[in-house]
């Protein structure tokens, strides 16, 4: 007869001497762990609870600028330098490591209207209202830091300029679409369809000879730079201030509109939008995508700045200072981390692109705790509980109550649509979809048809 | 630069033939085949152990995009399901057992043999400890199996830590004790006395008297939920939580003296057991019973449910000891015994410990196939007062009335714990940070429903279906939105205007539907009486007894 009673050795499962690590062992058997799923959503609710406590996404503020600042550019190499232009004609360039500015450039008499830099990271150009194209050098501890190594005087006012993301060439707009080397000083082709100003123009990072402009005609034009005439133009209803592609997606892009939306296109589908981003209360003025092409961030005259997801249409946060005014330009890093914003007040702000997030190297333990929270809150996100807690945002009340007034609107809307469709003949009154009914016409350039007559 | 932010990977037709995957060369002589392709393949029984509900077959869903991330997901669940049936290699435990030759039986071995053939540690584990003046024992392990608490019938309350031999605390309390039980650490326990329900420190400092648990007869605790259960001896099931000092709930059960209760561990459910045989099982977000359940003909003696939450054991008067599947509530065994088992407990590896006057026998299995003998058996001097197994060791604590004696049971302790869940060999330190973290992961009361799984799935009640019950209690559709009457000046928006222009609407909105339904009503009751008058009625023959003879028309 065998019989064997269980028994432990003590020292197997006791740590030797205080400083070792406590010995830890498992079993995964499930009879060993109950109530598996209310735990988890225990845990799931304090995980949005504390995300809460630790969202504090403003980290610094950089001031020197002396007038509204209207426009950025990032460092193409370079994760910690930011070009700013200001609206009394300066340019800064600062430093992020450090939160300070390493060279003030008094560049231009009049606004700055662009400022954009070659893919090369050794140069920077910029654009103001003076007539003048400049071309400045990005290292500040040079000899020709305080001169523009380059000067082209033209003959009309320019309003955005953008470098291509691979060739020494950039596209000016103005009056029209200016395409330029880096060597001449006249455009080296000229784009145009309609007799309206180009507001903004913004090139592909991806199909690189792509490049699109907002048209002050409430339309976006597509061009490609292998053709000698713009490819297709879509009309909204109302017009869009700047056009952002999305890093990595070849064909899509979202447009920043007067009509408090944003609007992402598909470039092969343009009669329909891909989707409609509505949340912010006023004009939105500027977009920004992140390297991840998963999100972007957009700046709004409402004082508020705003990170919708692309595959959604509601914002998943909202950024708002109370010394915050107009925000005219957002960035979003490079190392996907941090937002920076440009407003009328002078400063640019420096934010956290996921307001709860710890910075710095986590240690593993942290890094595995934070990870399995994360999933744990996408998991339960539908409990309307943790829909709740994490939905929550304090806004200002002026946006809260336009917010208020655009839904009673919206609803009212679609309340006497309704109520015309059950009253009429089924079928008189159509279903339009959102993402169309904000879309007037597109229109395809054909050779044959002259660039006077316009066909809108 | 900006272009592809990822590094292409190699297509298999560009690999070439002397590199394998990692574009590492492989010599040209012919490598051995491996006789045992693949990761070694795991049995499905292990495998079935870890599988979480059925498999959602994603062969009917249109929507690309959701038909792939649902291929994944259920991919990832494979890939979890295998991981943690292989982790199984690496438990360092085996459990007990006992291996007997031909002619010789399990249930004939006595307690010494077994303390005899077993290690010294395992040997000092089986002891008596002979209390003869205080009356019959309640005995109370704590959940990782360190801690005892034995508290007698006439006051002798004690705490110690057995396998040591540590006493923590030993104290009479004046009063007589119905239950004793463990909190949730070995700090803190209660006392069920004849009065009131007392806690006190592992010290024996009395920290709290809790008047509103009067009566009590039996104590429980639920670990998970930080709730210590009183069941009255008025009727009364009481639900305390201790983090926060309040009580939850309070339960009439109307259903007379509560001496049978029992918890089922899997989905914190109370059961009880009642004198006419029923099984009542008891959440404290309703007043009314879960469920009513019928287990046997005569007055219950004793429950108890097991680990897993599958089964229970019921045994009554008459002298039959019934195993129930807890989810369909049908029975599945039957076998007789010598009297009703007046305390009935399982272990955590499904032995089934039962006591019969004094006599206490334990069952190898019994949920799979009725026993036909019991696996052990222990003969005491007084009959059994209560039966406690330790978690996570092969012991069973028996208080009977002259004390309380600890029986070596081969096999039925879970050999491996997980140190997250609890932990017997815990230091201070570890007591603290898990104490802290099972506050904070406390599930609220209003969680409890025999379902544990309910909150990870999809809610069906859809807003169509409140709908739809919302019209049956009304008895007509309230289609209209509500009625918010616009705000009127100098006055006339006083909230009794206001009231009065809400009735008027909503009368009106009654008397629409009134009426449409009388018009319905009537225009059925036309059809009914057109379709009447189009049916021709054939005139009444006069009987006669030849009727039987004429042909019958079709």
């Amino acid at each position: 007869m065998k019989i064997k009673v269980l028994s432990r050795n003590p020292d197997d499962y006791q740590r030797e001497t205080k400083l070792d690590i406590h010995k830890v062992y498992r079993n995964y058997n499930p009879a060993l762990h109950p109530f598996e799923a209310p735990r988890e959503y225990v845990r799931a609710l304090n995980a949005t609870k504390l995300e809460r406590v630790f969202a504090k996404p403003f980290l610094a503020s950089l001031n020197g600028h002396t007038d509204s600042v209207c426009c950025m550019c990032k460092h193409k190499q370079r994760l910690n330098t930011i070009f700013s232009g200001s609206c009394d004609g300066e340019i800064r360039q600062w430093t992020l490591t450090n939160q300070r500015c390493i060279r003030a450039l008094p560049a231009h008499t009049g606004f700055v209207r662009g400022i954009t830099c070659a893919p090369d990271g050794t140069t920077f150009i910029s654009v103001g209202d003076d007539n003048t194209i400049k071309h400045w050098t990005t290292d500040a501890l040079s000899e020709q830091s305080h001169n523009p190594l380059n000067t082209i005087v033209t003959k009309t006012l320019y309003t955005g300029i953008d470098h291509h993301w691979k060739e020494p060439i950039y596209a000016t707009c103005g009056q029209t679409v200016d395409i330029w080397n880096d060597e001449r000083s006249e455009p080296v082709k000229v784009y145009k369809w309609g007799t309206d100003s180009v507001n903004s123009i913004s090139f592909n990072p991806v199909e690189t000879n792509m490049c699109v402009s907002t048209v002050a005609d409430r339309s976006i034009v597509l061009y490609d730079l292998r053709s000698s005439i713009p490819v297709n133009k879509v009309i909204l209803k109302l017009r869009s201030n700047v056009v952002a592609w999305n890093p990595m997606e070849a064909f899509m892009f979202t447009a920043a509109n007067e009509d408090h939306n944003l609007y992402t296109f598909d470039i092969r589908r343009l009669d329909f939008a891909s989707n409609v981003h509505t949340d912010h209360a006023d004009a939105v003025l500027d977009v920004d995508y992140a390297p991840t092409g998963k999100e972007f961030v957009s700046g709004s005259y409402d004082k508020s700045i705003r990170i919708f997801p692309v595959n959604g249409s509601r914002s998943r946060e909202v950024y708002h200072t109370k010394r915050m005014q107009r925000v005219f330009t957002v960035k979003w890093s490079l190392d996907n981390r941090y937002i920076l914003s440009g407003s009328d007040e002078m400063n640019i702000r420096l934010w956290k692109a996921r307001a709860a997030e710890k910075l710095g190297r986590l240690a593993p333990r942290e890094q595995a705790a934070a990870d399995y929270n994360n999933k744990l809150k996408k998991k339960f996100a539908y409990h309307p509980q943790i829909k709740r807690i994490s939905r929550h945002r304090h806004v200002p009340k002026t946006i809260y109550s336009i917010l208020k007034e655009k839904r009673t609107i919206k609803d009212s809307m679609r309340r006497k649509e309704q109520n015309l469709r059950a009253h009429s003949k089924p079928g008189t009154v159509p279903h339009i979809p959102e993402r169309a009914k904000h879309i007037v016409t597109t229109a395809i350039k054909d050779d044959d048809i002259d660039e006077e007559d316009s066909l809108v | 630069m900006a272009g592809r932010y990822y590094e292409k990977r190699k297509l298999s037709s560009e690999i070439k033939k002397n590199e394998d995957e990692d574009g590492l060369s492989v010599s040209e002589v012919a490598q051995p085949e491996d006789p045992f392709k693949g990761s070694a393949p795991i049995p499905e029984e292990r495998k079935s152990l870890y599988k979480r509900g059925k498999e959602f077959p994603v062969d009917g869903i249109k929507n690309k995009k959701l038909k792939g991330f649902l291929r994944n997901t259920k991919k990832r669940d494979k890939a979890a399901v295998n991981q943690a049936a292989r982790y199984e290699l690496l438990l360092t435990e085996e459990p007990g057992y006992i291996e007997t030759e031909e002619g010789e039986a399990t249930w004939e071995i006595k307690q010494r043999e077994i303390a005899d053939a077993a290690d010294i540690t395992s040997a000092s584990k089986y002891f008596e400890l002979r209390l003869d003046q205080f009356g019959p024992y309640s005995v109370d392990y704590t959940r990782n199996g360190r801690h005892l608490l034995i508290g007698g019938r006439r006051g002798h309350v004690a705490a110690f830590d057995w396998m040591a031999k540590k006493p923590m605390c030993e104290m009479n309390v004046m009063e007589a004790v119905n239950d004793v039980k463990w909190l949730h650490t070995e700090n803190m326990f209660a006392v069920a006395q004849h009065r009131w329900t007392y806690i006190y420190d592992n010290q024996g400092i009395e920290l709290h008297c809790l008047k509103r648990l009067d009566q009590t007869l039996k104590l429980d605790f639920l670990p998970y939920h930080f709730l210590l259960l009183a069941a009255n001896a008025r009727g009364f099931l009481q639900y305390l939580d201790i983090s926060q000092g309040q009580i939850v709930s309070t339960i009439n059960t109307k259903c007379g003296r509560l001496e049978v209760l029992c918890q089922n561990p899997a989905n914190a459910v109370v059961l009880l057991g009642h004198y006419n045989g029923t099984v009542t099982m008891w959440s404290p977000n309703q007043k009314k019973p879960l469920v009513k359940m019928l287990s046997h003909k005569t007055a219950l003696r004793s429950i108890a449910v097991d680990q897993t939450g599958n089964y229970l054991a019921t045994s009554a008067q008459d002298r039959k000891l019934k195993i129930f599947d807890v989810r369909t509530f049908k029975s599945l065994h039957t076998w007789s015994v010598p009297a009703g088992a007046s305390h009935l407990k399982f272990s955590q590896r499904g032995f089934l410990g039962a006591s019969f006057q004094n006599v206490v026998e334990i069952y190898n299995n019994p949920c799979i196939q009725p026993p036909t003998n019991p696996y052990l058996t222990h003969k005491l001097k007084f009959p059994a007062s209560d039966l406690d197994f330790c978690p996570y060791e092969d012991v069973l604590g028996v208080g009977c009335a002259d004390g309380f004696v600890s029986l070596l049971v081969p096999g039925a302790g879970e050999p491996n714990y997980d140190s997250f869940e609890s932990n017997p060999y815990r230091s201070k330190k570890q007591r603290k940070e898990w104490e802290v973290r099972a506050l904070l992961e406390k599930i609220q009361p209003d969680m409890i429903s025999l379902d544990p799984f309910q909150i990870a799935r999809v809610d069906m009640a859809t807003a169509e279906q409140l709908q739809k019950d919302k019209e049956e209690r009304l008895g007509f559709k309230q289609e209209s939105p509500k009625f918010e009457p616009r705000f009127k000046n100098k006055g006339r928006s006083k909230s009794g205007n206001v009231e009065k222009r809400k009735r008027k609407v909503r009368n009106e909105e009654l008397r629409k539907k009134i009426r449409s339904e009388a018009e319905k009503n009537n225009a059925n009751e036309a059809a009914e009486s057109q379709m009447e008058a189009n049916v021709i009625t054939k005139p009444l023959e006069p009987k006669s007894a030849l009727n039987r003879f004429k042909k019958k028309t079709k």
